[in-house]
């Protein structure tokens, strides 16, 4: 992170070339609403035109790490919640999963199959809501934002009356859930479930053919398969622009090999394909979750031979990632014998991704940023840590 | 086509507008300090300190084993232990807590020390208007702010509440069948050595 | 393909390379490889490019801290003692000089495998803490490498950007190392513990109030 010393600042193109015109140098952000948070673009813009672009992180920076370091493996599961704080589930399967792995723990059929209708529920809010977002950054003052909003509404009273909180869920525990669902949940969960592909035939007809959307995303923002291979982007970000890799069919962690779904894949990797591609996710979620509400089967939530207090994984170390909705969560822990984890690192999704933010934006307008950035997907609590 | 949308969100719009006259789920806002909505079973905001009974200090829970205190994520719970012992919840006479405090402007709602809790003695209250004047000390509350009745919380909890009390109604018949044993076999012994004293007067005699 | 396999791999391809498998005794069984910082950018892009491998996917890289020890050994050395010769048994103390490492963990998305995990350690905490940049190789290393330079103090040499990242410029110290002291802010807490409770009472005698 860098320090602001001037918010606009003017500099020539090249040293002794002052006569051809001037470079501008903006800083965007950190309190501007396209950023999604605190977040800061350093700009250097030719005319309208974008040259360099540089991020800046750290406003939101709390050194997650180290607290993990000074807690017990439990006390850092609401923690985890903290990280994006829109997908409060999924990382705590993430990290439920890594100590999983660290420690040898089974996890019950009925969990699992817990996990994957709560992940998969925050992933359709997470693409809903982004999507929302998207066509704010675009002008859309709100309509579509408003009608994903109503429709999170029913996933987060799912949540509220699941785990006691709407949005800091802190529900996943090594070897299973916290508690079993309660009564009527999963007739609950089917009537939402059932309610969205009307919602999302609604959305679909509202933004899939609207000009002002395609105008300012076809062809804007576009990212090579090759690049973003490189560039270790994940998430619907990779798949827009053609690369078939998501963990849940990679990895199959969880139970996901047991469920039919696809991946849909972009293939001009703008952000008209990164839009389309969570609309499409958002479907093949359903499907998953459909499924999962239908088969789940009694049984206990949680392994018995975990502790809870005084949990100790003998000394090693493990990696685990999952599909989280903004991409490729990962998370490492090594262990030392003691009740804290040794080391504890995240591997962030909204960070790695970030990497390309430069490379997409470089020769487009200064709005076009800010649509660029609304489609990449960030959360800054996630990015900072 | 030009101005399809505009009619098409506007239809919406109307639906709703009429619609709220007839049906009920189209009315969602809620006017809330007059009205409120249901409770929800699972619903957590802070912290409480259980009760059995009518006094609070005779009949708190808590122990203060220290465990929700290192546990606590946030480190906001603050302890100290009495020098005497008194009956806990089954019986047992156990330390009590001189000083229980939750700084709640810390405390993050995580549960975790309720889940860690091996007494059965803190549970997550529902109540969320807690606003005040003082951000230190209005904010860090003690052993009489916590303490409230186990009625109340199955009033807030009830399943949950059920549970627990089934469990330690159990562990206290146990105590209870194990304090009777012993009271018996005490009194036994009593008696036996009461007889054979007798007899040793007697045959003396 | 096993590690092993992976390792001979290697040094049949890049000559030179010193490698060592270290072992993962936990449940996840996922083991790795020490690689030598000389050959490290001639490792990963075999490991890149060739063909039963294809870790295109460098998906995480992180550092871990491991401070020096003290290691007290008895030696039993032989002495004069009263003009003969004993043995006598000294304990000896030595300082371990520790090292920051750098982990990576590679994935293949061609390939759908992985992870192979390559480890690198610098020579010491304290000045030689260069270690060759993987950048070039993965791009996505590099917000992850600057984020180890800021938070371990590991230089990498052959990084285009190689600045601060989450803390700010004109910051001295590597939070992320085990012995890095917090800077001594003081601020009112209801609820004090151990060190900060410490902290509290030496401020409230510096400040004059009880």
């Amino acid at each position: 992170m860098s320090t602001a010393t001037e918010a606009i600042r003017i500099i020539p193109k090249s040293p002794g070339a002052n006569d051809e015109g001037q470079w501008l140098e903006v800083s965007m952000g950190p309190q501007h609403p396209s950023t999604h948070g605190v977040f800061r673009m350093d700009v250097v813009l030719d005319g309208e035109r974008i040259v360099k672009l540089k991020p800046v992180f750290g406003y939101l920076h709390r050194n997650h790490e180290k607290i993990a370091e000074n807690e017990s493996y439990l006390g850092s599961m609401p923690y985890t919640d903290r990280l994006d704080y829109f997908c409060s589930l999924t990382n705590n399967w993430a990290y439920a999963l890594a100590v999983e792995k660290l420690a040898g723990i089974q996890v019950p059929e009925r969990a699992e199959y817990i996990r994957i209708i709560t992940a998969e529920l925050t992933r359709f809010q997470n693409h809903a809501c982004l999507i929302g977002f998207l066509t704010q950054d675009m002008g859309a003052s709100g309509t579509p934002l408003m009608y994903a909003f109503r429709e999170r509404e029913k996933i987060l009273d799912l949540f509220e009356s699941l785990t006691g909180a709407r949005m800091m869920c802190n529900y996943m525990r090594f070897g299973g859930c916290r508690v079993d669902l309660p009564a009527g949940w999963i007739e609950q969960a089917r009537a939402a479930v059932a309610s969205f592909p009307r919602f999302l035939d609604e959305f679909e007809q509202l933004l899939a053919s609207n000009e002002i959307l395609m105008a300012r995303t076809q062809g804007v923002g576009v990212l090579s398969k090759e690049f973003a291979v490189n560039a270790g982007v994940s998430g619907p970000v990779l798949r827009a622009s053609g690369v078939n890799y998501d963990v849940r069919k990679a990895d199959k962690y969880g139970i996901y090999d047991r469920f039919a779904f696809k991946i849909p894949l972009g293939e001009h990797g703008d952000t008209y394909d990164r839009y389309m591609v969570r609309l499409l996710e958002m479907r093949e979620s359903l499907k998953i979750l459909e499924l999962a509400l239908r088969d789940i089967p009694a049984g206990p939530i949680v392994d018995p031979k975990t502790k809870i207090r005084g949990f100790r994984p003998k000394p090693g170390e493990a990696y685990a990632h999952i599909e989280a909705p903004k991409g490729d969560l990962g998370f490492y822990l090594i262990s030392d014998g003691s009740s804290n984890p040794y080391r504890y690192r995240v591997r962030p999704p909204s960070l790695v991704n970030l990497t390309v933010l430069e490379e997409l934006c470089i020769g487009h307008n200064v709005a076009d940023v800010v649509v660029i950035l609304g489609s990449i997907d960030i959360v800054m609590g996630e990015v900072d840590r | 086509m030009f101005g399809e949308g505009i009619l098409k969100g506007l239809a919406e719009t109307a639906r709703n507008f009429f619609g709220s006259y007839v049906s009920k789920d189209r009315l969602t806002t809620v006017q809330f300090p007059e009205q409120r909505l249901p409770q929800i079973e699972a619903a957590r905001n802070f912290p409480f300190l259980v009760y059995d009974g009518e006094d609070w200090q005779q009949g708190m829970r808590c122990v203060s084993c220290f465990i929700c205190e290192k546990e606590c994520p946030p480190k906001c719970i603050f302890i100290e232990k009495s020098t005497d012992k008194k009956p806990d919840a089954v019986g047992k006479p156990q330390f009590y807590p001189k000083v229980f405090n939750i700084d709640v402007s810390v405390c993050m709602s995580c549960q975790i020390c309720v889940e860690v809790c091996p007494f059965d003695a803190i549970k997550m209250d529902v109540a969320f208007e807690h606003s005040t004047n003082n951000r230190f000390a209005g904010l860090l509350w003690d052993k009489k702010e916590l303490a409230k009745p186990n009625e109340y919380y199955r009033q807030i909890h009830p399943i949950e509440a059920a549970a627990v009390d089934a469990a330690l109604a159990e562990e206290r018949a146990k105590v209870a069948a194990k304090a009777k044993a012993a009271a018996d076999a005490k009194a036994a012994a009593i008696a036996a050595a009461a007889a054979s004293t007798s007899v040793e007067v007697a045959t003396e005699k | 393909m096993t590690l092993e396999t992976i390792e001979s791999e290697i040094e049949a391809n890049v000559p030179g390379c010193v490698l060592e498998i270290v072992s993962n005794p936990s449940p996840s069984g996922q083991h790795s490889l020490r690689i030598d910082p000389a050959h490290a950018v001639a490792i990963a892009t075999f490991l890149r490019d060739a063909e039963p491998l294809r870790l295109d996917y460098c998906s995480n890289v992180t550092g871990v801290d491991w401070p020096g020890k003290e290691i007290s050994e008895k030696v039993k050395i032989k002495k004069l003692v009263d003009g003969v010769e004993q043995e006598v048994e000294e304990v000896r103390k030595t300082q371990t000089l520790g090292h920051l490492e750098v982990v990576y963990h590679l994935y293949s998305m061609e390939k759908k495998h992985g992870p192979v995990i390559l480890r690198m350690s610098t020579e010491d905490r304290a000045d030689r803490v260069h270690l060759p940049s993987l950048t070039p190789v993965w791009r996505s290393a590099e917000f992850q490498e600057r984020e180890i330079f800021d938070l371990y103090g590991v230089i990498f040499d052959g990084h285009p950007d190689l600045r601060r990242i989450l803390m700010w410029d004109g910051f001295q110290d590597h939070p992320m190392r085990r012995d890095y002291v917090e800077p001594d802010d003081f601020e009112y807490e209801p609820t004090p513990h151990d060190e900060v409770l410490e902290r509290a009472r030496q401020h409230r005698t510096i400040m004059g109030v009880q």
